[in-house]
């Protein structure tokens, strides 16, 4: 009898955790759909080709041992216009420590696009992701996002808004390779 | 654990109301009943054999029916409360502030209300879906729990029966054999004749059919668990995708969701019943309403990256296949459909303006600016030229006298120029915008004047992926099946006892439609020559009208 009883306990034990971790697993994953976050942070950053202003094609895997700071951004998102010239700055001072920095336009055309690097005298590299297809990799919604890549193309952190100067430098340095 | 040990020598778990083999009861409480609870056989539900560990709290929780039937009417009640107002899904507004606002402002404190208490999202949030999963776990457990000591019983009961369990049988007559042994050989006949399976020993026969009606109710469950696996499923990466997706002409767009496919839209196209050619069928309609659409396509090219190509890469885009997709018609590719759900016509493409003097009207020449891909400058030929030194393709206003954009859509392009002529060799700056036209640095001497517009039509589409969709199919399949097997097919009992006093006993069960029931045993009687049975629940209920009668 007491045989039985334990085969009991160990087959309701089983059904009911079994039916309980399907249960929770869903509701987390589709609590958790809304603000998909394919990519987390650990995830490999995934890696990308896009032309530059200039015509110079920048692969995010040739960045390899260096930190990337990467920003998607678009003309005319007021706040990725206040952030850029910090970036330009922080972008200055970070290059030669190994923090590479890169900025993704939206679909954008080439004439929007230069104009507003003109304007703000940005030296670091924009690129424009003209069929939406990078954006739609890292799934990104407002904008502005910034994705910290570190040195091993892991994705250190991901910010959604708007960042003051201090944040941009604290956040190059903590991509900053060894 | 006590079991119970049946006079007959048979060993019943706890909880046990009827002896498993021989039927007698063994309860003081079925003992004094009239007729038997034939309920899962008077088997202990598994629930009922013991109640000590904290998982067999749980369990036995879940197994309950009352626990159940209020899971579903709570469900349903909270179901309902989810449709009073739109649910946040068909709510014209993104963003987590613009919603509540919405909310408050369309239906006023009660839509804050509802927005703030999460009512807005109910069947997306966490404890609806807790509720369902709950009522999961109960189908499951109190199934369990029923249909495995009912199969146990149905399948080791014996042919003969204890009398007191005949006795409490609803239908049950006891009478003096008139026909001797020849009363088996006719009552086992009659029986197979009437599709009975039959098992006879010495004395007694038990004429069985329709068993497997009784595991409807299970078969039933079992699809509504499949059923719920499906919905579960699609909350798992690639086994359900719904997206939306804006592409405009001429455009190439990554397909959301999709390992590496692009779409290019090479034309939308609406077409509207034409009024002789649609015949009378239309005519009255086509009268009434203005116009009708017959036709809404988007004609596309699917495009698949290569394996090794990159995102962003996109010039080494292979095609995939040319489709026109049409209301009802997707484009179809590796488990996804594209379906035409939506539009917007006429958004702007491009803008020719003429470049002429203000004073004489004498025009210079065209430009045709091309608002998704504007060019730097644009020469006219004749030493006029018209540099672009901005774009705003949605003019908002100007902030600190610098021209402002709100979107990256033209909805209101406006541009600042500066044109250069043979006569104003220094050139002349000029702000122009749709019917506006400012001229910061004074008074020019040519302004660029509007002359028309090319537009181009955006088309709405939907991405879909269901790979639960057969899953949900097979699991309403078997639910209906379960339904069938539960209410067309009945399952039928009779027994035919010699009794110790060498008189016959005749009972009869079936789980429902027990007219029928009682049609096969006047058959058998009939041949058989049975004693006369009666309906033991018909006398109690006149009983209790009679009670009724009185105490009233």
């Amino acid at each position: 009898m007491a045989q039985t009883k334990q085969k009991r306990l160990i087959v309701r034990t089983s059904i009911l955790v079994i039916l309980v971790v399907a249960i929770v697993y869903t509701i987390y994953t589709s609590a958790t759909k809304e603000k998909v976050e394919v990519l987390a942070v650990g995830d490999e950053a995934p890696n990308f080709t896009l032309v530059d202003l200039n015509g110079e094609e920048h692969r995010l895997s040739d960045y390899k041992g260096q930190g990337v700071f990467l920003n998607f951004w678009g003309t005319w998102c007021k706040p990725c216009a206040k952030e850029m010239p910090a970036m330009d700055r922080q972008y200055e001072v970070f290059r030669s420590q190994g923090v590479q920095t890169l900025a993704v336009n939206i679909a954008q055309s080439d004439f929007e696009v230069q104009r507003f690097t003109d304007q703000y005298g940005l030296d670091f590299p924009v690129v424009i992701d003209r069929t939406k297809s990078v954006m739609e990799a890292y799934n990104i919604n407002p904008l502005p996002t910034t994705m910290l890549i570190n040195q091993d193309g892991k994705i250190e952190r991901i910010i959604t808004g708007e960042m003051t100067e201090q944040d941009i430098a604290s956040f190059m340095e903590q991509i900053k390779p060894d | 654990m006590n079991n119970i040990i049946c006079v007959c020598g048979h060993e019943n778990p706890e909880g046990t109301v009827l002896c498993g083999s021989c039927g007698r009861p063994l309860t003081e409480e079925a003992e004094n009943q009239k007729l038997v609870d034939m309920r899962y056989e008077g088997t202990a539900r598994r629930s009922q054999t013991f109640n000590k560990s904290i998982v067999d709290k749980i369990w036995n929780f879940f197994s309950s029916v009352k626990i159940g039937v209020s899971l579903i009417i709570i469900i349903l009640v909270a179901a309902a409360i989810g449709t009073i107002l739109p649910q946040v899904l068909y709510v014209p507004a993104t963003g987590a502030e613009d919603i509540a606002a919405y909310y408050e402002r369309v239906y006023g404190t009660f839509g804050k209300l509802y927005y703030e208490l999460g009512l807005s999202d109910l069947y997306g949030s966490w404890w609806f879906q807790t509720l369902i999963g709950m009522l999961g776990i109960s189908l499951i457990v109190a199934s369990l729990d029923r249909v495995i000591p009912l199969y146990k019983s149905l399948k080791k009961q014996r042919t003969r029966r204890h009398e007191s369990f005949m006795k409490r049988q609803r239908i049950f007559g006891l009478g003096e054999n008139q026909l001797g042994e020849d009363t088996w050989t006719k009552s086992e006949e009659k029986l197979k004749e009437l599709h009975y399976h039959v098992k006879r020993e010495d004395g007694a026969i038990l004429g069985e059919k329709g068993r497997f009606s009784r595991w409807g109710p299970y078969i039933n469950h079992l699809g509504l668990i499949i059923f719920l696996f499906g919905v579960m499923l699609r909350a798992l990466p690639g086994f359900y995708v719904d997206e939306t997706m804006w592409i405009r002409e001429g455009e190439t767009r990554a397909i959301p969701e999709t390992p590496g496919y692009y779409l290019k839209s090479e034309e939308f196209i609406l077409e509207t019943y034409d009024k002789e050619q649609a015949g009378e069928v239309f005519e009255e309609a086509i009268d009434r309403v203005g116009t009708i659409a017959s036709n809404y396509q988007t004609d596309v090219v699917l495009y698949k990256k290569p394996e090794d190509a990159l995102p962003g890469q996109t010039d080494k885009l292979e095609e995939v296949k040319k489709d026109s997709i049409q209301v009802n018609h997707p484009l179809k590719f590796e488990g996804f459909s594209v379906f035409q759900m939506d539009f917007r016509l006429d958004e702007l493409r491009a803008m020719h303006f003429n470049l002429s003097n203000k004073a004489s009207g004498e025009s210079l020449g065209e430009i045709s600016i091309d608002l998704v891909d504007p060019e730097k400058s644009y020469d006219l030929g004749n030493g006029s030229k018209v540099e672009l030194l901005g774009y705003y393709p949605d003019f908002s206003g100007f902030e600190n006298g610098e021209p402002q954009t709100k979107s990256p859509v033209p909805n209101n392009p406006a541009f600042l120029v500066k044109m250069t002529t043979p006569e104003t060799p220094d050139g002349e700056t000029s702000f122009v915008a749709i019917k506006q036209t400012v001229e910061p640095l004074g008074d020019n001497a040519y302004k660029l004047e509007f002359q028309n517009v090319e537009t181009r039509d955006i088309s709405g589409l939907t991405v879909r992926k269901d790979k639960t969709l057969w899953i949900l199919a097979l699991g309403g399949l078997i639910f209906m099946i379960g339904v069938a097997q539960g209410s067309y097919w009945n399952h039928r009992r009779i027994w035919i006892h010699e009794t110790k006093e060498g008189r016959l006993a005749v009972a009869a069960h079936t789980n429902k439609n027990w007219l029928s029931v009682k049609k096969d045993l006047d058959a058998v009687t009939e041949v058989a020559g049975l004693p006369p049975y009666t309906d033991q629940h018909d006398l109690e209920a006149s009983e209790e009208k009679k009670d009724g009668e009185k105490s009233s």
